[in-house]
């Protein structure tokens, strides 16, 4: 029983991580065809084929697809920082407000994601309740596009991201030494200036952790930009289940996923030693 | 000591994650489904939603698939846990860390297309599974859940000192004894937590489960993921707001379940 559980954990992990992985380098590698499963590998006589993950290089669309989706990734983390930094700090200094204050950010994260994009469809569609409460002021004439723009999908990866940046700034702040902003109000900072030169540079591993902890899923993220994006925002997630699911051609979306990880692999190096520095 | 806006920070952090929630669970009882006109308190939409058989079967089957998902998630990723926090330096230790922990990092999409790869692959070696379903999906949800309970395992594990099981070692306990009067004792609350995280992550995944189930495994948040392409409808809200409320229960349960290891 005893040496079953010792080995489970390596076998579960090789089968189901581990080789799926490696199954993904090989299909980067391979040739689309008509047959069931529509790919040969390497070994059915081809041999290695190099093609898919040149297009991604060399064709705009995936070249754009791949930026893109950093720049919103990078977008949607800054932002979130914006918000989280306050936060996580206010929580920390709440005192007895501490717990409450924490449950009500992290309840949302906890009532899934789907239903939060469906209370921002409600918000910003034409008949929803920003444009019905601008027509009813008098503001506007008809309903503006709120919705499937930009704008509303950075919302929505911002709503969804939000809580995962507040975590690790709280936790840092909870940690810090009060004396010290004590000694720089004693010394003639005012509240503000302390905090900008004293308590905020003590929190830079936190923001860049919280900044990071953003970044690296919302690089990969379909659903978001799928409900609330315009179509253009052809972002990696999207155009992966794009030429996988409609296109059917497993080796470029294999190639897409291997980029994906490549340019994930430093920011997820780096989170994992600022985790371990904390 | 905090700056005035900080404190403005938070509260405006706080209502932009919950307005929208909140203005979605008041419509939800509104007879009338345009925004300001309250249609009086109305269970329409619950009733409407209680006739739609295909959310249902959907909402059943989720709730089967994250269960299963939950407990084979505790089951491996507490084992695996339990190997890196108490059986030292091995050869291979670092890999089984870093292949634990991927499941964590890895964007949702990549894991999702390398999972259904897998199974493809597998049914065109040994014919099992047998095409893409509710099996699937709760293997694809089991191995993302066992990532997250072997973390909360492992640094239950770590903070716990091993005098008591080798105290019990010495005192003529067999190692299976010892784990299961010890070590297992000591992992509960960790497990029961990990549990309910598997639990909610399955019931929250639209990805993993759109790359790993065929046509007879339509989960919940997939069957909500296209209703809500189509945009809203009073429906999707009554059963947000029911999804919200299973949440909030959850989240208390795993509150006493924390406040009690301590």
């Amino acid at each position: 029983m005893r040496l079953a559980l010792r080995l489970l954990p390596g076998l579960w992990l090789a089968l189901l991580v581990a080789a799926p992985l490696l199954l993904v380098g090989i299909i980067a590698l391979s040739w689309q065809d008509e047959s069931v499963p529509p790919y040969s590998p390497p070994w059915a006589g081809q041999g290695l084929n190099p093609a898919n993950l040149r297009l991604l290089l060399e064709d705009p669309y995936y070249r754009d697809a791949l930026l893109q989706s950093l720049t919103v990734a990078a977008g949607t983390a800054a932002l979130c920082l914006l918000l989280a930094a306050p936060m996580g700090i206010a929580i920390a200094r709440a005192g007895r407000w501490r717990g409450m204050l924490l449950g009500a950010v992290l309840l949302p994260f906890w009532t899934g994601f789907l239903i939060r994009i469906g209370a921002w469809i409600g918000l910003l569609r034409d008949e929803g309740w920003i444009n019905t409460l601008l027509a009813g002021l008098g503001l506007t004439d008809g309903p503006i596009p709120l919705l499937y723009t930009d704008g509303a999908m950075l919302i929505g990866m911002v709503h969804a991201y939000l809580p995962f940046a507040v975590l690790p700034v709280f936790a840092a702040a909870t940690r810090l030494d009060p004396m010290l902003e004590q000694a720089a109000a004693d010394l003639g900072a005012t509240p503000g200036r302390a905090f900008l030169t004293v308590t905020l540079p003590q929190l830079l591993p936190a923001l860049a952790a919280a900044f990071l902890l953003v970044f690296i899923p919302a690089a990969g993220e379909y659903v978001i930009p799928e409900l609330l994006g315009p179509p253009d925002a052809t972002l990696v997630g999207r155009v992966l289940f794009q030429e996988f699911f409609q296109n059917r051609d497993w080796p470029v979306a294999g190639a897409l996923a291997v980029a994906l990880l490549l340019l994930l692999i430093g920011p997820i190096i780096l989170f994992q030693r600022l985790g371990r520095a904390a | 000591m905090i700056p005035v806006w900080v404190r403005a920070a938070l509260w405006a952090g706080l209502a932009f994650l919950w307005l929208p929630v909140a203005l979605l669970v008041a419509y939800a009882f509104s007879g009338d489904p345009v925004p300001f006109r309250w249609g009086g308190f109305s269970l329409r939409w619950f009733t409407a939603l209680a006739a739609n058989e295909r959310l249902l079967e959907a909402a059943w089957l989720s709730l089967r698939v994250a269960g299963g998902a939950a407990s084979l998630a505790v089951l491996l990723g507490g084992a695996t846990g339990w190997v890196l926090a108490r059986h030292g330096p091995f050869a291979g230790r670092a890999l089984l860390g870093t292949l634990a922990g991927a499941p964590l990092v890895l964007p949702e999409v990549v894991t999702g297309l390398s999972l259904l790869l897998l199974f493809v692959a597998l049914e065109g070696l040994t014919g099992w599974p047998a095409g893409r379903g509710a099996l699937t999906v709760l293997l694809a949800h089991a191995t993302l859940g066992s990532a997250y309970v072997a973390v909360i395992v492992q640094s239950r594990l770590a903070s716990r000192d091993r005098d008591l099981e080798e105290a019990a070692l010495d005192l003529g306990a067999t190692p299976a004894t010892s784990f299961a009067t010890i070590t297992l004792p000591l992992m509960a609350p960790s497990l029961a937590a990990g549990w309910l995280l598997a639990f909610t992550l399955s019931l929250d995944d639209v990805v993993l489960a759109s790359f790993t189930s065929g046509p007879s495994g339509t989960t919940l948040p997939v069957a909500l993921f296209s209703m809500l392409r189509l945009g809203m409808t009073p429906e999707v809200n009554a059963l947000a707001t029911l999804l919200l409320l299973a949440a909030g229960l959850t989240l208390g349960i795993m509150g006493l379940l924390l406040q009690r290891r301590d």
